[in-house]
């Protein structure tokens, strides 16, 4: 804080042409302001630039149907917010509970015009400091030894005023439309354009480019008035509800697949758009061809002497003239206002739509620089949901934490409770938390152990790519060991080409619970906290290091984790042999016999009942436990004080039926097995 | 080789002797005259000489001068010819002995040709002896030799029966008799009875050669069950040293009875087979043996006893007859026994709260008295009564739901007590509410005084503590009385009339007007305690004469308890807050309690050693006052005084029995220090409980004179079952798992599902029964129709992807 004051002053005093701020948001999109909102309520000095009049400009455009794909679920039976979120795919996170989505719209899939109602309100109801009309048209550094992270943002807008920033939050998505140069790429419309009314579509012959959710999108518009659709791209179709990723096609706008499948005409086709050409015939009719056939051409002769590939192959497959060729290949990250300084670089292979980021979401070019939002998502681009909405709220939560920790000295917020809450409290988390829900195996929970393990302080959705350098970035001390609570999939379940709907897709065991598919709470004990090194050599599919021990709960039809026998019970277990602890519940009446006739006290007597918060319980309650064996009834015992209590007469057969043999629980109600 | 007369002249009387009378040596005898030479050590053995006798060419006397007399063998009893043998039924080493030994032992080995001639031998010999019947398929093979060479040995003992008619087989009960092998059984006729019944037999399974034949009847021989009483380990009976297997049927006091004739019974399938021993846990301190209620030991040295968990006798029986089985079992218990440590024990309910209260789940609880917040009405709820109690709770928390149980009956107590309103809130529908209201436990009660503060509860989550302090925190902490009379009330318990039920101790406050210091602290205390204890406070001008009344000088405390009518005064000489909190809590506890479940935590905070009273029912008046005279003396500094009612704290019996083994002799006075060393004395039955004894015997426990009657456990409270280990589980499915490098081929676009990454074909190596199935019925699976598909796939590609 003395150093923000410093810096602050440092700006007045110098008087210049340039405005400072502690924090410069790009953008006034959902991350914007979801990072705007943290900034106010942590009351730090922060400005967002918004280039348009309004927030969320891109929402003002696209989708160009208008249908938004987040799920607005109204109704979920439960009353619990935080559960409730992991249903909510619009809202952005605030204390504020007018500002809930659900009060915005009442379809399943709103409107895009209501995102943007929704963003207007959210910036103006909370009073966010947003300025509007200020497009950031360059970026820059300035050198300096106090400056938070060794260097100045300076951002100069339109009219070339400078600002000036100790940190730079990039919230400004992908926006820049993906285009491909192929000869006779000219006569392609792109989806930023193209007519959404399907009347210009009437007896039309369409090829779409592109195989994305705008794809299918443009085509379930017109599928029903052209003549048809064919759709060409380079990798196959990706289904949602196959990889589990809610970026790939989603069963909303697959009505192409129907289509296809049905032999309706309509098709996909893989190949590389990269090779292709388009000619225009005199009619105004666009060919397909290929690019290698017109760089042999003559380039005088005019479209008949161009080969197509139907003169040598007569069943080829586009051979058909198309009316009209549709871009619809989605956007990037916009790279042209970073100065070379900044060294912004586009990701490798398939995410260099994205700019290189850490696991922290600090640019791997610029200290001090955060990428927030939809340009976020290469951390977990196919994965996890950080690219949407209902992820990136809570990455931006996590960066925010991490600035207030780096900048201002406020670690990262975390609730010490005794151990006997250690079971309970991660039952809650994992039945509730959304963010651990939606931003799964990306977002974890930390338990840090205190020492002898008689108390542990609970941190919230951490981002579990910078585990190693938790101490630092947390303020937090973890010399005791540590759980980290995840979400995930069964690893090799979800996959674009695999079957997600083959039988026995669920485990119902609590004992084979490493093998559930579904989401599911995952708990890694490490008795150490892992190292940059370990982080490295973590395997493939997995977002942890090699644990010390490890434990699933078993996946749930309900995702309701609260089953004493199959969810509790083994957990309970788990976190005892890795504390090396008995973590059970005692009535009084088993404390006070443990006060009398052990040294020792088990940690719930010795944190509730020695503390005069024993538990009592009724009358009711102990008989059920003298029945189950569990607790001894000495009003009983006056005649046979020496019979142990579990021996049983009985003929020869009970006999050998030896009386340790424990009675069997009924088996669990197996549950989709039984579908 | 012996001339007529030299043999005859050395037969001795009683002394069996073989001989073969030979004239020249004529070449046909020439291989009958090795087989006798050879038979001549084995029967030596048994007594038997075997002479030569060589016939001078012109002897013509009985046995040198008949014709045919070479061909013969003749057998003599000292001088008297037993019988003749023609010397081709003598045709090997086997057949001379057998026939020799079956000629001697004519009374020891009855021949039979008829089922009728056995079942009379068998029924003479009921309740004498036992049999020994033996079925050779002809007389003269090594079968028959062992018989008889058992015959000389056993004879005396059982009575042999010998057939070779394989008629007389089927009786022994096999229908289907191999009538080319020989036979022998052990009829156990000493103990039958009944003249009806054959006798119980025991067939040998082994081939009939002496040694088997001798271990055979050695193991008949042999007590049916042992009974042992001893480590299992360091056990060995005849059937040990024999090479058989020995059965332990483990048993115990109570079901010893049934545990016998289980063993009997299992004793006699085994019988010839293996040994059995019925082994009392009781005597036995072996924490396995309760686990197990099968031990079997083999004779193989270096191999630790096998402890089983088997079902029915039928199992017992397998283990020992098929080897392989035994093998299998053995496996298969092995596996159990993992999957039982794995599964079966670690999926039971082993916390009686989470059990008690899933027992309880289907119970409807009466809530009606208790109002249901939400987080809409939280705080409108709040402002409606003078004080809102409020029970955070979480809904599938098992804790939380044992307390919900005694809040119910908290709100029938209170039922129609105005100015409170007892509520909850799940926190599991509301966190938010909960995340505000700083409630990080479940459970938690808040009491929330409408438009100010709240209290949090720190009592016993039992009916009566939350009752009471719900009731003593309506009134004000301290209460401030206004004259010297609501004092004196106050003292007596009189004031306020409606908590004269709750309390038991009141503690007043009198200060003189000078004194304001002292008074900001104890009222600040009373904030503290409110709820705990009943505080009054007095600092009107006169309250000196009230001091002077009870013997302090203001600012001090006035103790008075229930159920006596005495005034204890303390003069107030540290004013912090804390330290005033401190004294009124200890100055409030009882000198002589009566410590139960509910008020023990207060007196484990003194950390002082507990002297207590163990009593069935209420102490005496004696008993009593040497007590408290003790409790009132020096010792009060140095250990808590209390007694245990045991039928108000049943619970107390366990404490003994953990003390002693046994409930003692009630009543029983017992020091024990909990905090340090853990060590419990008992004071001497033959002492009476009175002030000077237990005195000199304190004394006396300091200087280390007595020897204490147990030490408590300092054992740690560790996890009472191991976890599902899912790592190793993942390292025996995933074998990449375990590797802490990155040497795992990453995943590339061409791969496809069915010959995909290790992990997924294990994962799937583990199908149940359905996946199988369905593997095997779902079209695309099988490798049928493979070829065609793959071609149509080619064909499809060069049409349809490659643009």
């Amino acid at each position: 804080l003395g150093l923000a004051l410093y810096t602050g002053s440092l700006c007045a005093a110098s008087g210049t042409a340039f405005l400072y701020h502690d924090y410069c948001v790009i953008g006034a999109g959902p991350s914007g302001l979801q990072a705007a909102y943290f900034l106010q309520q942590a009351g730090r000095d922060y400005i967002v630039f918004e280039r348009s009049h309004a927030p969320g400009s891109f929402f003002a455009l696209y989708p160009r149907h208008r249908k938004l794909i987040s799920i607005n679920k109204q109704y979920t039976g439960k009353s619990n917010s935080e559960f409730n979120l992991r249903h909510d795919w619009n809202s952005l996170l605030s204390h504020d509970p007018r500002l809930l989505f659900r009060r915005y719209s009442r379809d399943f899939f709103p409107d895009a015009d209501t995102m943007v109602r929704y963003l207007e309100d959210f910036a103006s109801l909370l009073e966010l400091k947003v300025q509007y009309n200020t497009a950031i048209i360059h970026v820059t550094l300035e050198r300096d030894e106090q400056a938070w992270n060794g260097h100045y943002f300076l951002l100069t807008d339109q009219d070339r005023q400078i600002y000036k920033c100790s940190s730079l939050l990039v919230a400004t998505g992908t926006w820049v439309p993906n285009v491909v140069n192929f000869p006779g790429s000219e006569y392609v419309e792109g989806y930023e354009t193209v007519s959404i009314n399907p009347e210009d579509f009437a007896g039309q012959t369409v090829l779409i480019l592109g195989r994305g959710n705008s794809a299918f999108e443009t085509a379930e518009n017109i599928l029903g008035v052209t003549n048809f659709i064919h759709m060409v791209s380079r990798s196959r179709v990706r289904l949602s509800w196959a990889t589990h990723y809610v970026g790939d096609l989603r069963a909303i706008n697959n009505g192409l697949l129907d289509t296809y499948q049905l032999k309706s005409l309509d098709g996909l086709l893989e190949g590389d758009l990269e090779d292709l050409a388009i000619v225009k015939d005199k009619k105004g009719k666009l060919h397909i061809t290929l690019r290698f056939y017109l760089e042999n051409r003559n380039t005088s002769a005019g479209i008949n002497s161009i080969t197509l590939p139907q003169d040598e192959l007569d069943n080829f497959a586009t051979r058909a003239p198309y009316d009209r060729v549709i871009r619809c290949l989605g956007w990037k990250f916009d790279f042209s206002i970073y100065n070379r300084s900044l060294r912004m670089m586009p990701g490798k292979g398939n995410k260099k739509k994205y700019p290189q980021i850490k696991p922290s979401y600090e640019s791997r070019g610029t200290r001090g620089l955060f990428v927030l939002g939809t340009a976020s998502h290469s951390v977990d681009f196919r994965k996890s949901a950080g690219g949407f909405i209902h992820g990136f709220r809570y990455t931006t939560r996590a960066v925010h934490r991490l600035l207030e920790n780096r900048h201002h000295g406020v670690p990262w917020p975390s609730t010490v409770y005794p151990i006997t809450q250690l079971t309970n409290s991660i039952i809650k988390r994992v039945n509730e938390a959304s963010g651990l829900y939606q931003m799964f195996s990306v977002l974890a929970d930390i338990i840090l152990l205190r020492e002898n393990a008689t108390a542990f302080e609970y941190l919230e959705e951490y981002p579990v790519g910078v585990l190693a350098e938790l101490e630092v970035q947390t303020g937090r001390k973890a010399p005791n060991g540590l759980f980290v609570i995840i979400m995930e999939y069964g690893r090799n379940f979800s996959g674009a080409d695999k079957d997600v709907f083959y039988y026995n897709r669920a485990v119902g065991e609590a004992q084979h619970a490493w093998q559930s598919n579904f989401l599911h709470p995952v708990i890694y004990y490490y008795k150490h906290l892992p190292t940059e090194h370990e982080m490295r050599l973590r395997l493939p599919d997995w977002p942890l290091p090699h644990p010390d021990a490890v434990h699933h709960i078993v996946e749930d039809f309900l995702t309701d984790w609260t089953a004493p026998n199959a969810h509790i019970l083994p957990l309970r277990r788990f976190l005892e042999n890795c504390l090396s602890t008995d973590l059970r519940n005692f009535f009084a009446e088993s404390c006070f016999l443990f006060a009398f006739t052990r040294q020792k006290l088990p940690p719930f007597c010795q944190q509730g009942y020695v503390r005069t918060q024993g538990l009592v319980g009724s009358e009711g309650l102990r008989r059920h436990a003298v029945q189950a064996g569990l607790l001894e009834d000495y009003a009983l015992t006056d005649f046979s004080g020496d019979r142990p209590p579990d021996s049983r007469h009985g003929s020869q057969d009970q006999l050998l039926r030896d009386h340790v043999i424990p009675v069997r629980p009924l088996q669990h109600l197996v549950n989709t097995k039984d579908e | 080789e012996l001339s007529p007369q030299e043999y005859f002249s050395s037969l001795q009387p009683g002394r069996a002797s073989l001989a073969y009378f030979s004239h020249n040596v004529s070449p046909g005898a020439q291989p009958f005259l090795e087989q006798i030479e050879n038979s001549a050590e084995a029967l030596q053995d048994y007594g038997i000489s075997v002479m030569k006798v060589n016939c001078p060419k012109e002897d013509v006397s009985r046995y040198c001068g008949k014709e045919n007399a070479i061909r013969k063998a003749y057998l003599f009893r000292g001088s008297m010819l037993i019988r003749e043998f023609p010397t081709d039924a003598l045709f090997d080493v086997n057949s001379i002995v057998a026939n020799v030994l079956f000629a001697l032992l004519f009374n020891e080995v009855k021949y039979v040709e008829t089922l009728a001639d056995l079942h009379n031998i068998e029924n003479a010999l009921k309740g004498k002896s036992n049999m020994v019947f033996a079925y050779v398929p002809a007389t003269g093979t090594a079968e028959h030799r062992a018989v008889m060479e058992a015959a000389f040995v056993y004879g005396t003992v059982h009575q042999f029966v010998l057939t070779t008619e394989a008629a007389l087989l089927k009786d022994t009960g096999n229908d289907e008799p191999d009538v080319s092998s020989a036979r022998l059984l052990f009829c156990h006729c000493q103990q039958a009875t009944d003249p009806a019944q054959p006798c119980r037999r025991t067939a040998m399974e082994q081939a009939l050669t002496m040694l088997n034949i001798h271990r055979h009847l050695k193991l008949m021989g042999a007590p049916l069950v042992t009974e042992v009483a001893e480590d299992p380990e360091k056990v060995s009976t005849i059937h040990l040293q024999l090479g058989l297997p020995l059965v332990f049927i483990l048993s115990q006091k109570e079901t010893y009875e049934a545990d016998r004739r289980t063993a009997e019974f299992v004793a006699w399938q085994l019988l010839g087979k293996a040994g059995v021993a019925l082994l009392s846990r009781d005597l036995v301190n072996l924490n396995i043996l309760l686990r197990s209620n099968v031990a079997l030991k083999t004779p193989d040295e270096g191999v630790p006893i096998k402890y089983l968990v088997l079902e029915d006798t039928g199992e017992v029986i397998t283990l020992v007859e098929d080897k392989n089985k035994v093998e299998q079992i053995q496996e298969d218990e092995e596996e159990e026994d993992e999957e039982d440590k794995e599964n079966n024990d670690q999926d039971i309910q082993d916390d009686q709260v989470v059990e008690a209260v899933s027992r309880d789940k289907k119970r409807e609880l009466p809530l009606e008295q208790i109002l249901v917040l939400t987080e809409d009405t939280f705080h409108s709820a709040l402002l409606e009564t003078a004080r809102t109690v409020v029970l955070f709770y979480a809904s599938w928390e098992a804790v939380s739901l044992a307390v919900l149980q005694s809040y119910t009956e908290v709100a029938s107590h209170l039922k129609g007590t105005g100015g409170v309103l007892l509520s909850r809130l799940n926190c599991w529908d509301w966190p938010g509410v909960c995340t505000k209201e700083n409630v990080t436990q479940f459970p938690t009660i808040k009491i929330y005084e409408k438009g100010e503060r709240s209290v949090m509860y720190d009592g016993m989550w039992g009916t009566e503590e939350l009752t009471s302090f719900i009731m003593l925190s309506r009134v004000s902490c301290p209460l401030k009385l206004a004259t010297i009379e609501e004092a004196e009330g106050y003292l007596r318990g009189e004031l306020p009339s409606e908590l004269s039920s709750y309390h038991h101790t009141s503690v007043l406050g009198v200060f003189s007007t000078a004194t304001s210091e002292a008074r900001e602290a104890f009222e600040e205390a009373g904030n503290i305690l409110s709820g705990h204890v009943t505080m009054g406070m007095y600092f009107e001008d006169d309250a000196l004469a009230l001091s002077r009344k009870y013997a302090v000088s203001p600012p001090a405390l006035l103790l008075a308890r229930s159920g006596s009518q005495s005034v204890e005064g303390i003069g107030l000489s540290k004013q912090s807050v804390q330290d005033m909190v401190q004294m009124i809590r200890y100055a409030s506890l009882d000198i002589f309690p009566e410590i139960t479940v509910q008020n023990l935590p207060h007196f484990l905070q003194l950390r002082k050693p507990f002297l207590i009273l163990f009593s069935d029912g209420d102490i005496s008046q004696m008993e009593s006052e040497e007590m408290l005279k003790l409790a009132k003396g020096r010792t009060r500094q140095a250990l808590v005084a209390c007694w245990l009612n045991l039928k108000r704290t049943p619970v107390g019996r366990g404490v003994l029995k953990a003390y002693f083994a046994t409930v003692p002799s009630l009543p029983v006075l017992v020091w024990v220090n909990l905090h340090a060393g853990g060590q419990v004395f008992k004071f001497p039955a033959e002492q009476t409980i009175a002030e000077p004894n237990i005195l000199s015997w304190l004394e006396k426990l300091k200087a280390g004179l007595e020897i204490p009657s147990s030490t408590l456990s300092e054992e740690d409270w560790k996890p009472p079952l191991p976890a599902y280990d899912f790592l190793q589980m993942m390292e025996k499915a995933v074998p990449e798992v375990p590797l802490h490098t990155s040497h795992h081929h990453r995943d590339t676009p061409a791969r496809h599902p069915p010959e995909s990454s290790g992990g997924d074909v294990t994962v799937r190596e583990e199908p149940s029964q359905d996946t199988k199935a369905e593997k095997v019925g779902s079209p695309g699976r099988d490798l049928r129709g493979t070829a065609p598909r793959l071609a149509a796939r080619e064909k499809q590609g060069r049409r349809h992807s490659e643009l």
